[in-house]
Formats: C-alpha cells, sequence, structure tokens
C-alpha cells in the first residue's frame, strides 16, 4: 500500500500543485533514519490556501522544504504547473522555482547577516531582471513620506513590498539583520519572498514573531494578494486561530502523516481525527486566569526513529483497539470534501458505539460508511 | 508590582538603551522601570520592535559592546548587578538569572552536540561531573517533552525540528535552576499541546522553586492564563502596566485596546477581516514630539501631540496608563467621539467607520 492514501486529491489539471506520495528520511547517524514524512499527499488549486498544522517536530517544514526539493524527497513527485520538480536539475529547477517562494521558519538564521536590508529585498530581482509582475509596481505605502529617493524599478518594487510589510525603505534600507528585532526580520523576509511576485508561496509560521496587530495587517495583506492576483498558499503555523483566518483547507500531520484534510470550518467546527480533536481543544482561551493543569493529550510523543505501527496515534489515541495497531488508516472520505485517516473518526456516530462495537474485528469500511 | 515586604527579585530602575545607527542614535528602551517578587510572573507585551528584547537584554548585559550604550539601575535580590567586577558577575548571568533567546538557531552553537550545550553550565558552575551533568541534561529534555533523549543529546542543532529547538533553548535556561528567568517568545514554535505543557513545567517551576520569570511574548491568550501582571511597550516605553486581570477587564492605554482589537478570534468564521492599528510604527530614530502613539491613535487631541504622556493612575489602584485620554474614562470617550464626528483626529488620521483596511499599499 503507497502511503495513506490519495483519495482526497483532485484531477491533476485543475490544480496548480500537487504532491504525492512524499517521502523524507534523514540519516541520524550510528545507522538511525529518521522517518520525518511518510507518504504524504495534497494538492492546492490556483488561489487556494492550505493551512498545515500538527505537533511540534511532525514534518511540516520538511514537507514545505521538500516541496521546494531543499532538500529533494526521498521519494514522491512534487507537480507544479504541470512540471514535476523531483526530475528537475541546475538551472531549470532554479527557473521554475522562481514561481515558488518561500518565507522560513527561523527569520534570523534565514537571513544574510553581511548584507543590507535593501539588497537582500532585491536578491531575486537582480537573479531575474526580466521577471514581469502581475502586480501593480507602485503599491507605495501612503503614510510613507517623505523624499522617496533615487528612483528605479527595481527600486520601487522593494519599497513597494517593504512598505506593504509596515517598513520604510529609507529608513531600514542601509541596516543589517542584526539590527532588528525578532518581528522586523520576520517582516524583511515576508517581503523578500513577495518580490518577485511567486505563484505559490510557502509560509512556514511566517507570522509568529509579529504582534497581533502587525500580523492582522500581514495576514489582510496575503488576504489581498489572493484576491487580487490568485496567490496560491501552503501555510504553517501553529496559532490555529491564525491558520482557522486565512486557510480554505487545513491539513492536520501528526508523526509524518496527514490525519485529516478538509474544508477549514467543517475541521474546526467538528474535527473527526480525534488528534485533530486533542489539537482543537487545547487552543488557550483569551481569560486571565484561565491556565488549567488537565492533559488533553495523555502520554509521550513516539519516537521518530521508531515509528508505532499501523496508525501512529494509536499510542496516544482513546479509541484505539488492536485494529489500530495492525492496519495504517487510509485517508476516506467523510463527507464531501472531508478526509480522515481513522478507523474511528469522531464523526456523527456515538464514540462509545464505535468503540464497543469496533474491537478488533469492525472493519475500516463499517466505522466510516454511515456519512453522507 | 505588589506590596510585598520581601526585597523583590528584580527591580528594574529608568533602564534607557539606545543604539548607535547609521541613522543617528535609536533609543530601543526609553525610562523603563518595574519590579518581580520570587513566584510570581510578569508578561511583556508590546509591538514588534518597541524594546522588549532590548530591555531583557539590557537586563541580562547582553548588549553589543560597540554601539550600544545603557543607563539605570538593575537589582538582583537587591544587589546592583550592573557594574559587578567580571569575576562575580560570571556566575550570576546564565545561572541566577537566565534568558531564553528569541531565536533559537542563532543562539545554539550550530557545531556543537545539544547535549554538550546542556550540561556545559552545569560543569562550570554547578562543578558537576561529566556523567551527572549528562544524566541532567537528560532529565531536562525529558521534562520539555522530546522524545528519545538519548539520541538527540548527540544530535546537532540542524537536525532538530524548530520546536526542539526551542525547546532545548529552555532546557538550557532552566539546567542552573535559576531564580530569574527572562523568556523572550518561548513558544512560539509550539503546537498548542508541547506549548501547554512547557507553560505547566515553568508555572511548576515558579512555584516549588519561588523562580520569578518575565515572560515576553505577542501570544495574548498566554499573557491571561500565565501571568499575574502585564506591562504593555510602545517605542520604546511602558505605556500600560496592571495586573493582569485588571488589564483584561478595563484596558486603558489606546494601542493597549487597539492591539487587542486585532486578535483573529478560532470563534470566528475563516476569512475574517482582521482590525489592524493605522499607519507604520515609530521611526525609534526620529520620535514626534508629545505622545509616540499620537499619530495612530483614534482619541488624539491637540495636547497628545505636544506633551509626552507620564504613567500614572489613581493611588487607590496599581492600574498605570501613560495617556491624557485614556479608554473607558469620560475624557478619553468624548475625545474619540469628537474625533469621530470631525472624521479625524488631532494628528490628521482618517476615522473610517467600520473596521480599518490595511495600511500598506497592494503589493
Ligand atoms: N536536517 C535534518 N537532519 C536530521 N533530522 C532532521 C533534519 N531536519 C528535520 N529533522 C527531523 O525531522 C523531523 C521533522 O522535523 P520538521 O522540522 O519537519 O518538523 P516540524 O513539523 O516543522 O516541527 P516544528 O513545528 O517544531 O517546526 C524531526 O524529528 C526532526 O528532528
Ligand atoms: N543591535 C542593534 N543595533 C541597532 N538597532 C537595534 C539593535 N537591536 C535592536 N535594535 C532596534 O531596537 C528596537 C527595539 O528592538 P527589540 O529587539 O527590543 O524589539 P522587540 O520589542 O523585541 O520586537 P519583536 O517583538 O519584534 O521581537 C528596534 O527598532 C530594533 O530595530
Ligand atoms: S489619547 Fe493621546 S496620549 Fe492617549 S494614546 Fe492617544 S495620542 Fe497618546
Ligand atoms: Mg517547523
Ligand atoms: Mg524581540
Amino acid at each position: 500500500m503507497a502511503g495513506v492514501g490519495t483519495a482526497h486529491l483532485r484531477p491533476a489539471d485543475e490544480v496548480l500543485l500537487q504532491v504525492t506520495d512524499l517521502h523524507v528520511e534523514y540519516s541520524a547517524g550510528r545507522g538511525r533514519r529518521v522517518r520525518a514524512v511518510s507518504g504524504v499527499s495534497f494538492d492546492m488549486t490556483e488561489g487556494e490556501t492550505l493551512g498545515l498544522v500538527g505537533e511540534s517536530g511532525c514534518g511540516k517544514s520538511t514537507t514545505a522544504r521538500a516541496v521546494l526539493q531543499l532538500p529533494r524527497p526521498t521519494s514522491g513527485r512534487v507537480v507544479f504547473d504541470g512540471v514535476d520538480l523531483t526530475t528537475l536539475r541546475g538551472e531549470e529547477l532554479r527557473r521554475v522555482r522562481a514561481g515558488l517562494q518561500m518565507i522560513f521558519q527561523d527569520p534570523i538564521a534565514s537571513l544574510n547577516p553581511r548584507r543590507e536590508v535593501r539588497d537582500i529585498v532585491r536578491e531575486g530581482l537582480d537573479i531575474w531582471p526580466d521577471h514581469r509582475y502581475r502586480a501593480p509596481e507602485n503599491g507605495r505605502d501612503e503614510s510613507g513620506g517623505g523624499d522617496p529617493g533615487p528612483s528605479s524599478p527595481a527600486t520601487d518594487r522593494v519599497r513597494a513590498v517593504l512598505g506593504s510589510v509596515g517598513m520604510d525603505l529609507d529608513e531600514v534600507g542601509n541596516r543589517r539583520p542584526h539590527e532588528f528585532s525578532g518581528g522586523q526580520c520576520q517582516r524583511i523576509c515576508i517581503a523578500r519572498a513577495l518580490a518577485l511576485d511567486p505563484r505559490v508561496l510557502i509560509c512556514d509560521e511566517p507570522v509568529s514573531a509579529l504582534d497581533v496587530s502587525i500580523q492582522a495587517q500581514i495576514l489582510n495583506l496575503l488576504e489581498d494578494l489572493k484576491e487580487l492576483y490568485g496567490l496560491t498558499m501552503l501555510f504553517i503555523a501553529h496559532d490555529l486561530a491564525v491558520v482557522k483566518s486565512i486557510s480554505d483547507r487545513v491539513c492536520v500531520m501528526y508523526l509524518g502523516r496527514i490525519c485529516e484534510i478538509g474544508p477549514t470550518d467543517a475541521i474546526f467546527d467538528d474535527p473527526a481525527h480525534p488528534y485533530s480533536d486533542a489539537l482543537l481543544s487545547s487552543i488557550p482561551q483569551l481569560d486571565p486566569g484561565g491556565g488549567t493543569e488537565d492533559e488533553v493529550l495523555p502520554g509521550d510523543p513516539p519516537s521518530p526513529f521508531d515509528v508505532p505501527s499501523g496508525c501512529r496515534f494509536r499510542t496516544r489515541c482513546p479509541r484505539a483497539t488492536e485494529l489500530c495497531a495492525e492496519t495504517v488508516p487510509e485517508l476516506r472520505a467523510v463527507s464531501p470534501g472531508r478526509f480522515v485517516a481513522c478507523h474511528f473518526p469522531l464523526t456523527a456516530s456515538p464514540p462509545d458505539a464505535a468503540r464497543h462495537e469496533g474491537g478488533a474485528t469492525s472493519t475500516p469500511s463499517a466505522a466510516t460508511s454511515s456519512h453522507p | 508590582m505588589s506590596h510585598s515586604p520581601e526585597t523583590p527579585t528584580l527591580v528594574v530602575d529608568d533602564l534607557r538603551t539606545s543604539f548607535t545607527t547609521a541613522r543617528g542614535e535609536l533609543k530601543a528602551v526609553d525610562g523603563v522601570s518595574f519590579s518581580i517578587h520570587s513566584g510570581r510572573t510578569l508578561g511583556v507585551v508590546g509591538e514588534s520592535g518597541s524594546g522588549k528584547s532590548a530591555t531583557a537584554r539590557s537586563i541580562m548585559n547582553l548588549l553589543p559592546p560597540g554601539s550600544s550604550q545603557s543607563t539605570g539601575r538593575v537589582l538582583l535580590d537587591g544587589r546592583d548587578v550592573r557594574n559587578l567586577p567580571r569575576a562575580e558577575s560570571r556566575h550570576i548571568w546564565g545561572v541566577e538569572a537566565s534568558m531564553v533567546f528569541q531565536n533559537p538557531m542563532t543562539s545554539l552553537n550550530p557545531v556543537m552536540q545539544v547535549g554538550r550545550q546542556i550540561s556545559e553550565g552545569l560543569r562550570y558552575h554547578r562543578r558537576l561531573p561529566r556523567e551527572a551533568a549528562m544524566r541532567r541534561a537528560r532529565e531536562l529534555l525529558e521534562q520539555v517533552g522530546i522524545a528519545e533523549p538519548d539520541q538527540r543529546l548527540r544530535e546537532y542543532p540542524h537536525q532538530l525540528s524548530g520546536g526542539m529547538r526551542q525547546r532545548v533553548m529552555i532546557a538550557i535556561a532552566l539546567a542552573c535552576e535559576p531564580k530569574l528567568l527572562i523568556a523572550d517568545e518561548p513558544t512560539t514554535a509550539l503546537d498548542v499541546t508541547v506549548q501547554k505543557q512547557i507553560l505547566d513545567l515553568l508555572d511548576r517551576l515558579r512555584r516549588q522553586h519561588r523562580m520569578a520569570m518575565i515572560l515576553i511574548t505577542h501570544d495574548l491568550s498566554v499573557v491571561a492564563g500565565r501571568t499575574d501582571d502585564v506591562i504593555v511597550m510602545y517605542a520604546g516605553r511602558v505605556v500600560e502596566r496592571a495586573p493582569t486581570l485588571q488589564l483584561f477587564t478595563a484596558m486603558r492605554h489606546p494601542y493597549t485596546k487597539a492591539l487587542f482589537e486585532s486578535i483573529p478570534k478560532v470563534a470566528h468564521p475563516s476569512h475574517t477581516r482582521l482590525q489592524i492599528i493605522q499607519g507604520r510604527p515609530p521611526d525609534l530614530a526620529y520620535l514626534p514630539p508629545g505622545c509616540a502613539f499620537a499619530p495612530r491613535c483614534t482619541h488624539a487631541q491637540p495636547q497628545c501631540l505636544g506633551e509626552s504622556p507620564s504613567l500614572s493612575g489613581s493611588d487607590a489602584s496599581e492600574h498605570r496608563y501613560a495617556c491624557f485620554y485614556p479608554a473607558g474614562t469620560a475624557e478619553g470617550e468624548s475625545a474619540l467621539a469628537g474625533n469621530r464626528a470631525a472624521g479625524q483626529t488631532a494628528a490628521g488620521l482618517a476615522l473610517v467607520n467600520g473596521p480599518a483596511t490595511a495600511g500598506g499599499g497592494a503589493v
């Protein structure tokens, strides 16, 4: 059986990016291997935002980087606009990759400490001088004011993208990364990624270092780019309210595999995978004194060097039976557009019924077929 | 901030830190004062670039030597620790007072195994033998919820996920059981379940060892659930300060209020337009006279443009705010109503009805 299923993929000619059965393994020394990503498949139509959430270390960043072939996945296909990136080399790959930009998780570490901000942001523009933007170049921030300084198409572009993340080229242009705060570095990374006007933007925790007001400004900007120019996004974040706000669809991962994928509001209203349920019920509330000590997810995270058999969540799942230890659950539809990889999903049937009739004898289809 | 008679673990008095930049002197911290008692947690929130990390670095003596100047007093357990001889200060920083840095990747040593990075302090400051220090490092990794600690002890930072690096930083900071922990965005790379586990661990240490903690965070639900007092920073200054419960029931500073209105809510359907604060963060090298928030403030009056408000409030309460027209007061509400009627503020900010739209132009 290949991975955890591809039933949720849409026809290849309807999507802009399609990732099929992605596997990434790292060598961890002494002959041990980390199975960071094991059979992940997803797709995005043009202008769609897919949110990617899951436990720390479950393989989100690895998945994101594998899409860009940084590094190349151990196996699997990544088809962007009809071209399989895993088959491209050198110059060819670099050219196609200009259409896919990434905002990396650790903003400061991803900025060259010796370069000035203006050069960091215009880097890509110099490599692709004849790049044509779909977006207007004079999106100058109206609050900018002051002397606009020397102007050229590239400078205008740099000024516009910095302005859109709330920074002024004249103020920050000739400073270097170490002179900025965590959130300022993150905004520089966002500006750099947007400068080339990518078709696909891969965002790995793009707003985690920002205060909520600048975060709101960036999220609104991304929504505008999506509305106006059909920007397609893979959006990784731990802040579930942020993910909910920006995503059309959400994909929940656990230990290298997809648990559940489907429309955002449906998953947030009614998670079907026991892990999604645990995750969503731990969202901290905005009330003073609300910190509690009750455990939502019992047990320790399993080792990625020695993953559990069957369903990888079973060692911490309140619904697990023998079946879960024996058979890897495949992604199956529970309702139109919603797919869950669980033998006993938390859909309409009462949990006790599922558990009791379930046991080792229940078949996977019996547990999921009762839904429209 | 509480009226306890014992000596506070940390007193910061009129801290001022500036950086020399190509465009002149940048005032990153501009007269910040606060104190924390043992076993208490102070939350620090505020605008990106408002001087939160610079405040933390100033306290911890970690400013870049050539390009920064810092004045003000820092007392640890009543002792002035700003001008101690090197031999004495060596066993204070990283031991009695330690810090979790905002950027794990740049603060960890990329070419040293994780186990050595955690155990180093224990060997040097606590004189533990190698084996014992490693055992303690392993225990710490387990406490921060990292599976297979033995394997991870031998790995290098680049082999870890973002959230694992962050937890390694926390393990390093906790290794010597500090009296004061300054945690700068300690849980940004963690999913909500691991975040909870880490915050519970810090809570436990706070109670058991009476550790005092400064929690710098953009996550306002973490502030709500995990702090006793809060300070809100804007442009290098404290603009509001209160016991957490009080702040959440009555936000007085217009910046604090606007900040909370920008929070995305899980209860809202996806793609709900978010509220922002109009305009841009101030240029700290060229601060306008008057209130630094005035150009973006919906309450701003002529007085705000000329005079700088100082931190004040009624004597009966510990709530303090630096604003002439605070929200929820008669002056504040009438200032806002007047601006609404005029369609703009004294600083010329146009007041639109309904949710504000993004300040930046389309890209
Ligand atoms: N370069 C590498 N070498 C070896 N192992 C690695 C490497 N990069 C990641 N890993 C391992 O792969 C697994 C997945 O890591 P990844 O960074 O993709 O997680 P993540 O989901 O992004 O986590 P986080 O939310 O903490 O950022 C982890 O066990 C990690 O230790
Ligand atoms: N080494 C430095 N040289 C020059 N300027 C600096 C330096 N470090 C910080 N600054 C500036 O000082 C100001 C305060 O920075 P600080 O890092 O304290 O912000 P912060 O409140 O922690 O923000 P964030 O929430 O984004 O981390 C910023 O405007 C920043 O650009
Ligand atoms: S009302 Fe005036 S003093 Fe208060 S925040 Fe607004 S501008 Fe500053
Ligand atoms: Mg990651
Ligand atoms: Mg900071």
